[in-house]
């Protein structure tokens, strides 16, 4: 357990230094480490399938689309970056101090809720879940899929045509 | 489920709500558009931590990582749609500050 | 079989990207028609061996189960009924063909996405084709790349990004609750649970507020107007008419009735917000001068109908409900197909530069008194009667006060509707409109479809009653 709250307090260190990094491009870098930390957190839940997808996609493929969305459009003005820094603390002081009270609450609130229990119970492989159970959901990924695709096609190519 | 299940399901879950509180800063905190999608991230890995552990918690381990794998295909499209919306508003306005395409009134 | 309804529209998109695509192009348009057609007629024969499950090719070679009761076939035949009409109406407005494929790409996407929301019998496969239909929304909003109308499909986006989030919460939560996904799994746990459960009173807000922001409620209607107004002409209708109607209130009431059941807490807040979404949504509604604006507040406003008779909940409010979800789908889209012809025939949606227009306009005009009468709940047009249908309901479950806002929020819906009217058809025609002209027959056709419709559903309501209508209450009994 002492291991896994050291990666669950690194995995809120790099989800506040993904909001507090000065530049966007700090920010994205936060979000993979951010990513690539629970994909840590997945492995040692005994989820490794979901791991890697996690690893591959969210840490590789968004990263990628970050950054390069953020090389295509212009960096920050170094008068925006004060605004930044400025706004992040005068508007949202209160912020911080509610996630403190929040944790504390809710780490005092644990003894308190009791959950319900499920049967345990041996369930099948993951690959027989997704190919025979969640077959729906299978065809909903294929058409997402499709749809993105359609997306691209209309929202950038035609956008460079117009140039 | 017993008690030490119980006890990771309520460290882990508490993680992820102050991970989703993070987010959601992230999303108020500033005018830029690309860091209101990095908070959408953000509330999107806290969606997820918090789903493996009720897996993890409740003994259905394997349904939770095959409703993950199924989330993150779609996080990945929609985000790329949200990056090429973004990139069109570039275009559009040579900005990705939100105060300067506020001209939707809400 | 029923899955076909998903499969079909599928294949289509992938023969029509195939080469020959000149061919291809020239075909699209019919195929949708048949699709849509089809889908429409199909309703109409509940029994048939179409709608049942694990028959025909599709059902032998893959183990999905389906979700068909009375609810999802009305839902079924107002998305075939709307995406007809928006097909129609987008012949005007998409111009060159390589842009129209595009268009029927997205349009038979959110067809398919809507279908499989309507269909699932699964919290998670809900979400699934949530996201699908929302996403396919995004790409149309934005159809034609101007700024207003990224910026629209932008705010949808953050909005429709943090209610999915939401949801996906819930369902951890119902997880590890129920330890399935399935409605009727989880809805089985629930029972045996204790109501105060902070873990299920937490899981059901979490959903309860993330389909109130799919819904456009106040207070979360924040995204609507803009993506409404921003929109293009014909993806307006489809938005407005269809689009929100099943990824919110569709899933809200099938949430509500099928999964977590009613609680008086649960109850409270589906009458408040409804009540609120009423009275707030007609206010608003009054204040604006852009047509649009002004038809996506009246939306909001009677969307908290449709909210306030699924708070009754008694079977009969839900009856009301979902007629209402039918009338409003009908009345919401003509209207806006009317400000899609009044833009298209003047370049113009301020209301108050307009005027007089129904002497030029004859059709538009005209459909367009029906479509606000039917709104406002004047007898004997389909409207009426389930609004009378949501108060009778309201009222007998013991819910004076709510009655009677909903009754009062009528005069303000007359109020605003018929300066609507005032503004843009009645009045002097001044010398700008002189040269205006009807619009045409793809404008024309889609209208007088949806008048005849209004106005047969409203006379033949009472025969209809006790045959089709109230046979919808039986969802709740299962």
């Amino acid at each position: 357990m002492g291991l896994d709250l050291f990666i669950l307090v690194a995995l809120i260190c790099a989800g506040i230094w993904t909001v507090m990094a000065r530049s966007i491009l700090r920010s994205a870098i936060g979000l993979a480490l951010t990513s690539a930390i629970l994909t840590i957190i997945m492995f040692r839940l005994n989820s490794p399938l979901a791991a890697v997808f996690e690893l591959s996609v969210c840490t590789g493929l968004i990263s990628v689309l970050f950054v390069s969305v953020i090389s295509l459009t212009q960096p920050q003005t170094p008068k925006e970056i004060i605004e930044h820094m400025k706004l992040r603390l005068s508007r949202f002081w209160f912020l911080p101090i509610l996630v403190i009270i929040l944790g504390v609450g809710i780490i005092i609130a644990n003894a308190k809720l009791k959950v319900v229990s499920a049967q345990a119970h041996i369930e099948p492989d993951v690959r027989f879940i997704l190919w025979h159970l969640r077959q729906f959901d299978l065809i909903g990924q294929v058409i997402i899929l499709l749809t993105g695709v359609f997306g691209v096609v209309i929202l950038f190519r035609e956008a460079k045509k117009g140039e | 489920m017993n008690s030490q299940l119980v006890s990771i399901f309520l460290t882990f879950g508490s993680f992820a709500v102050l991970l989703f509180i993070i987010g959601i800063y992230c999303i108020l905190a500033g005018y830029n558009l690309i860091r209101a999608l990095i908070g959408v991230e953000l509330l999107i890995k806290a969606v997820t931590l918090f789903l493996i552990v009720a897996g993890f918690a409740s003994g259905h381990l394997e349904l939770a990582q095959s409703l993950i794998i199924t989330m993150i295909v779609i996080e990945v499209v929609m985000i790329t749609i949200a990056v090429g919306i973004v990139v069109g508003i570039y275009r559009k306005t040579g900005s990705l500050d939100a105060r300067n395409i506020r001209n939707l009134k809400g | 079989m029923c899955l076909a309804l998903i499969l079909i529209p599928f294949f289509s998109i992938i023969i029509l990207n195939l080469p020959p695509r000149e061919v291809n192009k020239r075909i699209a348009f019919g195929l949708v028609l048949i699709l849509t057609l089809g889908q429409m007629f199909l309703v109409f024969f509940p029994g048939c061996n179409f709608w049942k499950m694990n028959s025909g090719v599709f059902g032998s070679m893959l183990k999905i189960d389906l979700l068909v009761d009375n609810l999802t076939l009305i839902m079924l035949f107002c998305i075939g009924l709307i995406v007809l009409v928006t097909l129609f109406t987008s012949r005007q407005f998409i111009g060159p063909i390589e842009k129209q494929r595009n268009f029927i790409n997205l349009l038979l996407v959110v067809l398919i996405g809507m279908n499989g929301t309507v269909l699932a019998r699964d919290i998670f496969s809900l979400y699934v084709f949530l996201e699908i239909t929302a996403v396919a929304s995004f790409i149309l909003i934005s159809f034609d790349k101007e700024l207003l109308g990224l910026e629209g499909a932008f705010k949808y986006l953050l909005l429709s990004a943090i209610a999915t989030i939401l949801m996906l919460s819930s369902i951890a939560l119902l997880l590890i609750l129920t330890g399935s996904t399935g409605f009727s799994e989880v809805q089985a746990v629930l029972k045996t649970l204790n109501p105060n459960n902070p873990l299920l009173i937490l899981a059901v807000g979490l959903f309860l507020a993330a389909l109130f922001i799919k819904s456009g409620l106040i207070p979360f209607h924040g995204w609507l107007p803009d993506a409404y107004s921003s929109a293009p002409a014909s993806v307006s209708v489809l938005l407005a008419g269809i689009v929100t109607k099943v990824a919110g209130v569709y899933a809200l009431i099938r949430i509500m009735v099928s999964v977590l059941g009613f609680s008086p807490a649960s109850q409270a807040v589906l009458l408040l917000i409804g009540a609120v979404s009423i009275v707030l949504g007609a206010l608003l509604s009054l204040t604006q001068s852009d047509f649009k604006r002004m038809l996506a507040y009246s939306s909001i406003s009677q969307v908290g109908y449709i909210i306030l008779g699924l708070g009754s909940g008694t079977a009969l409010g839900i009856v009301g409900a979902v007629f209402h979800i039918f009338n409003h789908c009908v009345f919401k889209s003509l209207l806006f197909i009317n400000s899609a012809a009044i833009e298209k025939q003047t370049g113009i949606r301020d209301m108050d530069k307009l005027s007089g227009l129904a002497q030029k306009m004859p059709v538009t005009g005209l459909s367009s008194l029906l479509a606000s009468l039917s709104a406002a709940g004047i007898p004997p047009l389909a409207g009426f009667w389930s609004k009378l249908i949501i108060i009778i309901a309201l009222w007998s479950a013991g819910y004076y006060t709510y009655a009677v806002i909903g009754i009062l929020a009528g005069i303000l819906t007359l109020a605003y509707f018929l300066s609507l009217q005032r503004r843009v058809f009645f009045g002097k025609l001044t010398r700008e409109f002189i040269n205006v002209k009807e619009a045409s027959f793809s404008l024309v056709f889609p209208m007088v479809l949806l008048s005849v419709i209004i106005i047969g559903v409203g006379v033949f309501t009472p025969v209809l009653l006790d045959k089709f209508i109230l046979g919808l209450g039986n969802i709740l009994g299962g």
